[in-house]
């Protein structure tokens, strides 16, 4: 039941705002999409509160037949692998509804029924474990982020919002007919679990581990798939660039943990060099590519890419006897929650500048410090964690899964990560340094006004959250833990 | 007697059409809209009718004629969604044909004459009775495109159509004697039992001809030429109606013919309906690309979205046209919106001729603009509409055969398709709106109808599970 109000929840509050919806006066608006928002928040603590974590099966189970003829379930259930991922989407929803509280000027109830009805999808998503389910929910979800980008977003919008819908849809259609190939090979059903049970001969393993690649990498993104993001991202509103960088992007990375490892284990093994270079040229080459970027938000997008380049490479850490790293799965993870918080806050902090002096030209800014003194301590923050200081959330997913990579005998691997993380400092800090610090750099930006009570709250409440999550992991690790070693565990067994 | 009962939804609607011909003719042009109404009411009659003569969906089929005409699940079904899109296709258009001067009775009693063709392909057991429906559904259609006189781009549509189809009525014929000829008989039973000792030659000769017939009828590639100018220079209204029910009476064709017909034969004819529906998928996906049209646009999705129901029946197997079957069901619902609606702005004084005319359409009424996404999204076939499962379940029937390549070719043609339903979406929410007008709300029954039409969409695409096992069931039964 919890899980089903965590996805209809937010839907049904959409429909709300959408029917209740005038653009002349949108406070009505405003509070029932911020309450529709709050809800779904709190229908999701009790999945964390009340989780087993001496489990590694599905947990808050609901299972009903839905389209008997093709054996299709409406089943929901989430692990330690996907609860989180559930809260963290709850949670930045309502940070997306304060973000455009006063903002967003033109068809407001459309843009927070858009959100909304987003939020429940993706929940749906994370804890589908039908593998059409999962489908309908991870396809739907294409709808909303096009009218987000393409109604709300930037000058080169619509480029954007059809350039990120094709490439997600290329990935998605080829994992379609993959999903039906494991339908008809497992016996006529649409359930992920039979899909870890069959077994698969090595061609067709290779076959079905490149359309799941496509899919997720595309997600994730991966280099050589991911130019849709930096477009998408720069023309997006800041709700839809947070939701994209927080959210969405995980869907990919969790996408290789519940269908490529442990339906295709062998192939993963096989073709994991290829995986592990191309994160590693996400992390070192996209680096460099933020490095010089002129564009704030463009150069968070390609940190994100370069974060999410962590993520994978930690997944597919196998030794040279084959065996997967709890720890590096778990670094992953770890660094994935992080940076939903990280990125989307960055996000955040850039959507509070732009809101002012509608710019996201590093160039137009210098000395903000002057005139936005909290303002800069709260960003400050979160640069710091974006670049992985010890003590933030950001530094204990890059640990852990370099970590790992040594661990695991790729001393090589761990270390071109590893000495990476100091680029991560330099684009982060470097921007940080040419925006805030410095004598004020012109009119525009003495001008400025240091941030409102809303903006201060939903950004002191990101800090503390990534604070608490850099200073105390345990939760965190406490409930994938057992999920992951089963993970482990089954990715180890030969299915050919 | 017991022969009459079983076509009597054919006889109701007949008498009906043949006194509304007539009794049009003594009312005056202020008082049409009543015969009008009459019109849907009759076909909704009908429907009626079909419905209480129906048994169990896996009952037994029944026949009547001497073996010329069949009553079983399949047809029962194809008869109420072929009545009900139809009845659809006329409501949405009364006030446009009103608007446009094409308010005579002759639309609404060519309408009920096709329709009447319609069911009675949907009942043919053999192939003469495919003919006779298949002659009166035509003949029919020609004079509806053809309805605006004074129109170049209509009368020159419907010149085409009509040459063209009397070709492809023409080849389908001449297919038809070749079976005769082959297997000495022209019921569809006999000629099924037949299949394994046939002359090979003979049969594949034949088939080549009735294949070509049929996707003449379908409009799919290479037989398609006429599908663009007849949806563009048809009134639109007579595109709406030629777009939904028709297209499911050629399913119906198709399923008579080869699955009842000639499923035996799978061999000889797989390959040629499987390079059609290829060709169909890919061509009518990027050509559709290149319109700036939006009903020569709709025109080439349609030749692609058939193309998708012919990959069902290249199968070859019983789920194939199960899926095949619910797609034509799915593809009509659908494009019954998308062309509804282009009828109801025309109505409310929004002519769209090029796809720029629904610039800003969001803007000027969200409702109508949502009513759009979730048509081009259903047509699409992306979730969660009903477009989906249509797609899913003919991609299910091709890896089930063995032909994942297909599928896979398949998608990637969908791919294409996605960028110009997209772009329509784009045009609507995205482009600013060239006119501040206002376009009055939805309180006509027209708009109420389309509403509840394109809620269903959405709503059968969270639940398909009846209409998927309704068509399942009933083709299930009839071919096992």
């Amino acid at each position: 039941m919890l899980l089903s109000l965590a996805i209809w929840v937010p839907i049904i509050g959409a429909l709300a705002v959408l029917v209740t919806g005038r653009d002349r006066d949108p406070t009505l608006t405003r509070w029932i999409a911020l309450i529709a928002s709050i809800a779904g928040f709190l229908v999701t603590i009790p999945l964390v509160t009340e989780f087993d974590t001496s489990s590694a099966a599905l947990q808050f189970v609901e299972k009903f037949a839905w389209i008997p003829r093709y054996g299709i379930h409406y089943h929901l259930g989430v692990d330690g692998i996907s609860v989180w991922f559930v809260l963290l989407n709850s949670l930045m929803t309502i940070f997306v509804v304060v973000a455009g509280w006063y903002v967003i000027e033109d068809k407001q109830a459309q843009y927070y029924g858009a959100f909304l009805i987003m939020s429940g999808l993706i929940n749906g998503a994370f804890a589908a474990a039908d593998a059409a389910l999962f489908y309908v929910f991870f396809e739907a979800m294409l709808i909303p982020m096009y009218l987000i980008i393409g109604i709300w977003g930037g000058p080169n919008r619509v480029y954007a919002a059809v350039k990120f819908f094709l490439y997600t849809l290329l990935g998605s259609l080829l994992m379609l007919v993959a999903l039906i190939y494991l339908y008809n090979v497992s016996g006529g059903s649409f359930e992920i679990s039979q899909y870890h049970k069959v077994p698969l001969a090595m061609g067709v393993q290779i076959l079905l581990f490149i359309a799941f690649f496509l899919a997720f990498a595309v997600k994730v993104p991966m280099w050589p798939v991911h130019t849709w993001l930096p477009d998408a991202h720069v023309e997006a509103p800041t709700g839809g660039s947070v939701i994209l960088a927080a959210i969405t992007l995980k869907l990919g990375a969790y996408g290789f943990l519940r269908f490529m490892l442990p339906i295709v284990p062998d192939a993963s093994r096989h073709l994991a060099p290829l995986v592990i270079v191309l994160s590693l040229i996400a992390i070192v080459y996209i680096g460099f590519v933020a490095l010089v970027q002129t564009d704030m938000k463009k150069l968070v997008a390609y940190s994100s890419i370069s974060h999410m380049g962590f993520v994978t490479l930690g997944f597919f850490l196998f030794t040279a006897n084959g065996d997967a790293s709890a720890l590096g799965i778990e670094g992953g993870l770890l660094q994935m929650i992080s940076h939903g918080f990280v990125s989307g806050a960055m996000f955040l902090c850039i959507g509070v500048l732009y809101d002012r002096l509608h710019s996201r030209n590093i160039a137009d800014y210098g000395g903000v410090v002057n005139t936005m003194p909290r303002f800069a301590a709260l960003m400050m923050l979160f640069a710091m964690a974006n670049a992985g200081l010890p003590g933030t959330s950001g530094f204990i997913g890059e640990f852990t899964v370099t970590l790992a990579a040594v661990k695991q005998g790729m001393f090589w691997t761990a270390a071109a990560a590893g000495l990476t993380l100091v680029l991560g400092a330099a684009y982060t800090l470097w921007m940080y340094k040419r925006v805030i610090f410095g004598d004020v750099a012109n009119d525009n930006v003495r001008a400025l006004t240091d941030v409102t009570a809303r903006e201060f709250w939903m950004l002191a409440a990101l800090a503390i959250l990534v604070l608490a999550m850099g200073l105390y992991p345990a939760p965190f690790t406490e409930i994938m833990q057992k999920s992951v070693h089963e993970l482990v565990v089954h990715v180890a067994k030969s299915k050919l | 007697m017991k022969d009459i009962a079983l076509v009597l939804p054919e006889i109701v609607l007949l008498t009906l059409a043949c006194a509304l011909l007539v009794g049009d003719l003594f009312v005056s042009r202020e008082a049409k809209g009543r015969t009008y109404a009459l019109g849907i009411a009759s076909l909704f009659l009908t429907v009626i009718c079909v419905l209480s003569l129906a048994g169990p969906l896996d009952a037994p089929a029944q026949m009547a004629f001497a073996q010329l005409v069949v009553l079983d699940g399949v047809s029962t079904v194809l008869k109420a969604v072929m009545l009900v899109a139809s009845a659809l296709a006329l409501i949405y258009s009364w006030d446009y044909l009103v608007k446009h001067r094409l308010d005579n009775g002759e639309f609404v009693a060519l309408a009920l004459f096709s329709t009447l063709g319609m069911m009675v392909i949907a009942s043919a057991a053999n192939l003469l009775t495919a003919y006779l429906g298949l002659e009166l559904l035509s003949l029919s259609m020609y004079a509806l495109v053809a309805l605006k006189r004074d129109d170049r781009l209509a009368t020159e549509a419907a010149m085409k159509y009509f040459v063209l189809g009397a070709l492809a009525s023409g080849l389908l014929l001449f297919g038809v004697s070749i079976i005769y000829g082959a297997t000495g008989s022209l019921d569809l039973a006999t000629i099924s039992k037949s299949m394994a000792t046939v002359n090979r030659i003979a049969l594949a000769f034949g088939l080549i001809f009735i294949a070509a017939g049929v996707a003449f009828k379908l409009g799919v590639v290479p037989f398609h030429m006429w599908v663009p100018d007849v949806y563009q220079g048809a009134p639109t209204a007579v595109t709406l109606f030629l777009s939904a029910a028709p297209k499911i009476a050629a399913f119906a064709l198709a399923y008579r013919l080869f699955g009842e017909g000639f499923l035996a034969g799978v061999d000889e004819w797989r390959v040629v309906v499987a390079v059609i529906a290829l060709l169909s998928v890919v061509f009518g996906n990027l050509i559709a690309i290149a319109q700036t049209d939006i009903k020569r646009m709709l025109a080439y999705s349609a030749v692609a979205n058939m193309g998708f129901l012919l990959l069902g029946i290249s199968t070859g197997t019983v789920d194939g046209f199960a899926a095949a079957f619910f797609y034509a069901v799915a593809y009509a619902i659908s494009g019954l919106v998308a062309f509804g609606l282009l009828v109801v702005l025309s109505a409310r004084g929004q002519e769209v001729e090029r796809i720029e005319d629904l610039s800003g359409l969001n803007e000027r009424s969200p409702w109508l603009a949502l009513i759009l996404l979730i048509s081009m999204f259903s047509l699409a076939g992306i979730p969660p509409t009903l477009g989906f499962w249509a797609k899913l379940t003919i991609l299910e029937s091709l890896v089930d055969a063995g032909l994942t390549w297909m599928a896979v070719v398949a998608v990637v043609a969908s791919l294409i398709g996605a960028f110009y339903y997209l772009r329509v979406v784009k045009v609507a929410y995205f482009n600013p709106a060239t006119s501040q007008d206002v376009l009055p709300a939805a309180n006509d029954s027209a708009g109420a109808v389309l509403s509840i039409n394109a809620i269903a969409v959405i709503v059968l695409g969270m639940m398909p599970t009846a209409l998927v096992g309704v068509c399942a069931k009933a083709v299930l039964t009839a071919l096992r």
